[in-house]
């Protein structure tokens, strides 16, 4: 019962975190139907840049861990959307008509660049950050376990958990989300009715790079090394989380995150941690074959 | 008010439209008749920039707006009812009406949609349901309803009577004589509907593969032999159906 109990927190975490990155994945094939494939990456230069600018705001400002979180997280929010938006802007508007296959390849390659350019620029070593949030308290106590909550693992929950509440708010609620989902439905017709729709898409591409940004920065923390090459493996995963909650729905990738992160986590506890790709991927596999269309997706007729 | 010279456009290599004169005077309708085929929605369609046109000149109030992006054609008064309607599936009435308004002062939304609402009273009942379960004739009031939203100078409407029965086709049609004659809307008619078109119309023009074939008022048209023969069998038949 310990053991499960802490499996569920530590799958919770991991979950919220696939879940912020799935949602880039789902909201950009909902918008333009294609996988970018360079989100992963995204993600990755987040971690980096959460690293640079956590380490900035404590030289700089010294003292208070939470003002350097709060700087640092609104730093790499801010940066890595705009590395979300320079991409879109080269890499995939220039191929908004081409064959479908054009903009995958692109992203593909976007992906390869980005790994590159963070390996050049911070070296292919792996960075090291000490404990930042420290201490937690112990849940549950038997003889021979410790059930454990940390900090981190509350703010990381937390955040998650407000972030998305706000990120459906601004999707069903506001003028914009009504636009993103007009644009998402019918693109031409939302130009017809006055909609930049290349504005649209730039501001969708920019909220799911927010987003991977505020994943890279928990990772950064929860983990406390981040390289060049963790965006490949994190942004297949959230890929799976996107497939498995039904690609193009919201609500989807963020069940699908906390699916995957729950499964990990209790297969690395109770099998074999060396397996738990497998596990996931058999999943993707799993679902390709017998549910395409994901836990919450809709059935769609022919989008390729 | 809005004036087409010599636009020529299509798609790819495929030229639809050679050379369309064509003009839309200030507070009438003004309907193009013609053949599945004929060019009818692609010149609905480069008037808004989608595709535009490889050759001539759109000018709305004299300015030209031949070149500029969809929605800045738009924003400066037009509004459109496509082919299809083109409502939005999976959102509700309400916000399928709230994104015709996507582009125009907020402070008057509660106006605009009482007023829309006044037109189509059926949309009333149904605005929390979703476009796509709207049966055709709601989703064609939805789809001119929508495009009133934005307040338009000049609406553009194309085929607002396709796969309608012919009762609700007449409704429609009365609807658009109100909307031209009470709220002062300049009205950019495509159908193929002739009968019905040419009846409301103060100017008709028949479209024949691409290119503007013939023209006159309405009542000129409707009384034309050569009209009478090639398009408006289905239609007097349809009427005296009904």
């Amino acid at each position: 019962m310990e053991y499960f109990l802490q499996q569920l927190i530590n799958g919770l975490t991991l979950g919220a975190i696939y879940g912020l990155i799935a949602i880039g994945y789902t909201m950009v094939y909902g918008i333009i139907g294609m996988i970018n494939f360079a989100h992963g990456e995204i993600y990755m230069l987040g971690a980096f840049i959460s690293l640079i600018a956590y380490l900035a705001a404590t030289t700089i400002g010294g003292g208070s861990v939470a003002v350097a979180l709060m700087v640092a997280l609104l730093a790499t929010m801010l940066l890595t959307a705009l590395w979300g938006w320079t991409v879109e802007r080269v890499a995939y508007r220039p191929l908004r008509k081409a064959p479908r296959l054009a903009p995958l390849i692109s992203a593909i390659g976007v992906s390869i660049v980005l790994q590159n350019f963070s390996q050049l620029a911070q070296g292919a070593r792996v960075k090291p950050l000490p404990p930042v949030v420290r201490g937690g308290f112990t849940l549950m106590q038997s003889e021979d376990f410790a059930v454990n909550l940390s900090w981190l693992q509350i703010f990381i929950v937390m955040l998650t958990a407000v972030l998305m509440a706000v990120f459906t708010w601004v999707i069903t609620r506001t003028s914009l989300g009504r636009a993103q989902r007009a644009t998402e439905q019918d693109m031409k017709m939302a130009s017809l009715l006055g909609i930049n729709v290349d504005r649209i898409v730039s501001i969708t591409f920019v909220m799911g790079a927010a987003l991977a940004a505020v994943a890279g920065l928990m990772v950064t923390l929860y983990y406390g090394v981040i390289d060049f090459y963790i965006g490949f493996l994190a942004g297949i995963k959230a890929f799976t989380a996107a497939v498995l909650g039904g690609i193009g729905s919201l609500p989807g990738a963020m069940l699908g995150g906390l699916l995957i992160g729950l499964i990990e986590a209790f297969w690395s506890g109770y099998f074999s941690i060396e397996y738990k790709d497998v596990a996931t991927f058999g999943i993707l596999v799993m679902v390709l074959l017998f549910r395409p269309t994901g836990l919450l997706g809709r059935p769609e007729v022919e989008k390729i | 008010m809005l004036k087409i010279e010599g636009l020529c456009a299509g798609y790819g290599r495929i030229q639809a439209l050679h050379g369309i004169d064509l003009d839309v005077p200030e507070g009438e309708i003004v309907t193009l008749v013609g053949a599945n085929g004929a060019g009818k929605t692609t010149l609905l369609m480069s008037i808004c920039g989608a595709p535009h046109a490889s050759a001539g000149r759109v000018l709305l109030d004299g300015e030209d707006i031949t070149h500029l992006p969809t929605h800045q054609i738009i924003r400066r008064g037009l509004a459109h009812s496509p082919e299809g309607r083109r409502i939005f599936p999976r959102m509700s009435v309400l916000e399928n009406l709230q994104m015709g308004a996507a582009q125009s002062d907020p402070r008057h939304f509660d106006q605009d949609l009482e007023r829309v609402l006044a037109l189509f009273p059926r949309l009333h009942e149904r605005l929390t349901q979703r476009g796509g379960t709207l049966s055709g004739g709601e989703q064609q009031m939805l789809a001119i309803g929508r495009a009133l939203m934005s307040r338009p100078r000049v609406l553009l409407l194309d085929e607002p009577s396709l796969g309608l029965a012919p009762l609700v086709v007449r409704h429609i049609f009365e609807i658009i004589a109100a909307i031209n004659r009470e709220q002062k809307v300049t009205v950019f008619l495509v159908e193929q509907n002739a009968f019905h078109a040419l009846k409301l119309a103060h100017r008709g023009h028949v479209m024949v593969n691409g290119k503007i074939a013939l023209s006159g008022t309405g009542a000129e048209l409707l009384a034309n032999p050569e009209i009478r023969a090639h398009y408006l069998e289905g239609g007097t038949h349809g009427e005296t159906a009904s």
